[in-house]
């Protein structure tokens, strides 16, 4: 028996705002929550790239000094998230053997990792810390969130680069329809603004370079876009069977539909041009939600602002919907937010249960000059999303070929 | 300068606090890491080794064993410095 399974919270820490709704309507708003960086290892590593989006408000001003001290940042941001959306979700009382974890990251714990490792060369192996490892580990996320809610039904961690938490939120679903549990906290998490990953992400040319006008270098779409710009942060969404939800009367913001999951065996970073993984994943989705694609009103982007990243999405799309492509109106949110990596997903998944709570789909800034060659209808102020049953995706692609795609109906 | 040893039970107190969030009130001579304080082997290695940064002192491995109260550690630091 195929179970309805409804999203019941929402939780998140980005560079826009240290919650969802100060996220969210500062996303209305049009603002961008990318900045120069004016930590000193910047100009001591003559980095080609000074700007990024930092979290708007800093872990430690949030959690306590012992959780600053043994959880990574990456873990830190997801503590932060988990627990607005478990507290969203009204605090359920439920069995703990059948509530599990999905959480996700890119990368984990590289703070961590690489202080460590600066530990052990400036004052050898007895000052590394008898915590390192825990933090480190890309299970740690998950894993702090797990304790923290007492979690008993698996908890895991999808790792596939930028498709990673979107990957979660799918994963969730096969969980819940499996029958053996009935509520899971998914999303994913990145804290990654560290000198090495920015000097790695340059080197590969897949970062902008704008670094004079770091609020308008995140510009998907745009024919000046040169590359994404990373963010940090956290997003968490408590995700139960409808059943489960009714039985404790709980609020539903949407219902999750379809999620699904296709590899391009094509590049280990290009995507692959024609699309055809990444169109396979959308139509995996829509097949699961028991949805046609004129359904489609609405989706959330992966749109990184990469110059070939947003042309093959395009290609994706437009294999799937053909001309009912032109019905749909597409957010790009990374334009404000920066692009999370394992955490992207997840905060767009939040963007788009929100866009259809709300009947209210999020504006993409910094879109001055429209690329022809991607001719989709691209939200650039808070647009009405039309009344009645309506659908909207939610698209991730990562490094290594991953597709990740999550599919939502309007609930009220 | 040496410290005296009321003036190490209160930075270790605070190292106590730092990692475990215990109160350093509640951080006092008679106490027991793991029987009143409630502090795992590898919190204990961490202020161990947050110890001997602070107070410029080498604690053994072998020796970590022994501290088993706030009191053992004080006094081990104390002679130690």
């Amino acid at each position: 028996m195929t179970r309805k399974i409804v999203v019941t919270g929402l939780g998140a820490t980005t560079p826009l705002g240290g919650d969802v709704q100060t996220t969210w309507r500062a996303l209305l708003a049009g603002e961008s929550g990318i900045t120069t960086l004016e930590q000193e290892w910047v100009a001591r590593h003559q980095l080609p790239v000074t700007f990024a989006g930092q979290a708007k408000v800093k872990a430690k001003d949030v959690l306590s000094v012992p959780e600053t001290k043994r959880l990574d940042p990456s873990s830190q941001f997801a503590l932060i998230a988990a627990r607005e959306a478990w507290a969203d979700a009204g605090t359920p009382e439920v069995d703990p053997e059948r509530l599990a974890v999905e959480f996700a990251t890119g990368i984990g714990g590289v703070w961590t990792l690489l202080d460590a490792y600066d530990t052990l060369n400036e004052h050898g192996p007895r000052r590394v810390l008898p915590m390192t490892v825990p933090m480190l580990m890309p299970n740690g996320p998950a894993a702090a969130i797990g304790m923290d809610i007492a979690a008993r039904g698996g908890v895991r961690t999808a790792v596939s680069a930028c498709a990673s938490s979107t990957e979660a939120i799918a994963n969730a679903i096969t969980r819940l329809q499996s029958g053996d549990i009935d509520i899971v906290v998914a999303g994913g998490c990145e804290a990654a603004i560290h000198p090495l990953p920015i000097a790695a992400f340059a080197s590969m040319h897949a970062v902008s370079r704008n670094n004079e006008n770091p609020a308008q270098a995140s510009r998907p779409y745009d024919v000046a876009r040169d590359g994404f710009v990373m963010g940090e942060g956290a997003g968490a969404l408590v995700i139960e069977t409808e059943e489960h939800a009714k039985a404790r009367g709980a609020k539903i913001y949407a219902y999750l539909v379809g999620g699904a999951v296709t590899s391009d065996a094509h590049h280990i970073t290009a995507p692959d041009p024609e699309g055809t993984g990444a169109a396979r994943a959308v139509i995996a989705a829509l097949k699961q939600a028991g949805a046609a694609v004129e359904e489609v009103v609405h989706i959330n982007a992966h749109a990184t602002s990469t110059p070939v990243g947003d042309i093959a999405e395009y290609t994706a799309l437009k294999r799937v919907f053909g001309d009912h492509l032109e019905k749909i109106c597409v957010s790009a949110t990374k334009s404000s937010t920066g692009h999370l990596l394992g955490g992207a997903g997840a905060i767009e998944a939040i963007f788009t249960v929100l866009a259809l709570h709300e009947r209210l789909a999020p504006p993409t800034i910094n879109l001055d000059n429209q690329d022809p060659a991607i001719p989709l209808d691209v939200v650039t102020a808070p647009r009405k999303l039309p009344a009645g049953e309506i659908l909207a995706i939610s698209n991730s692609f990562g490094f290594g070929g991953h597709n990740a795609v999550v599919a939502f109906k309007s609930a009220n | 300068m040496a410290l005296s040893q009321t003036e190490v039970l209160a930075g270790l107190a605070e190292i106590v606090n730092e990692e475990t969030g215990i109160d350093t009130s509640s951080v006092q001579m008679d106490k027991s890491f793991v029987d009143d304080l409630d502090i795992d082997s590898i919190s204990m290695l961490t202020i161990v080794m947050n110890a001997e940064g602070k107070f410029g002192v080498t604690i053994p491995e072998e020796k970590v064993a022994d501290l088993k109260t706030v009191g053992d550690a004080v006094n081990f630091i104390t002679d130690a410095q």
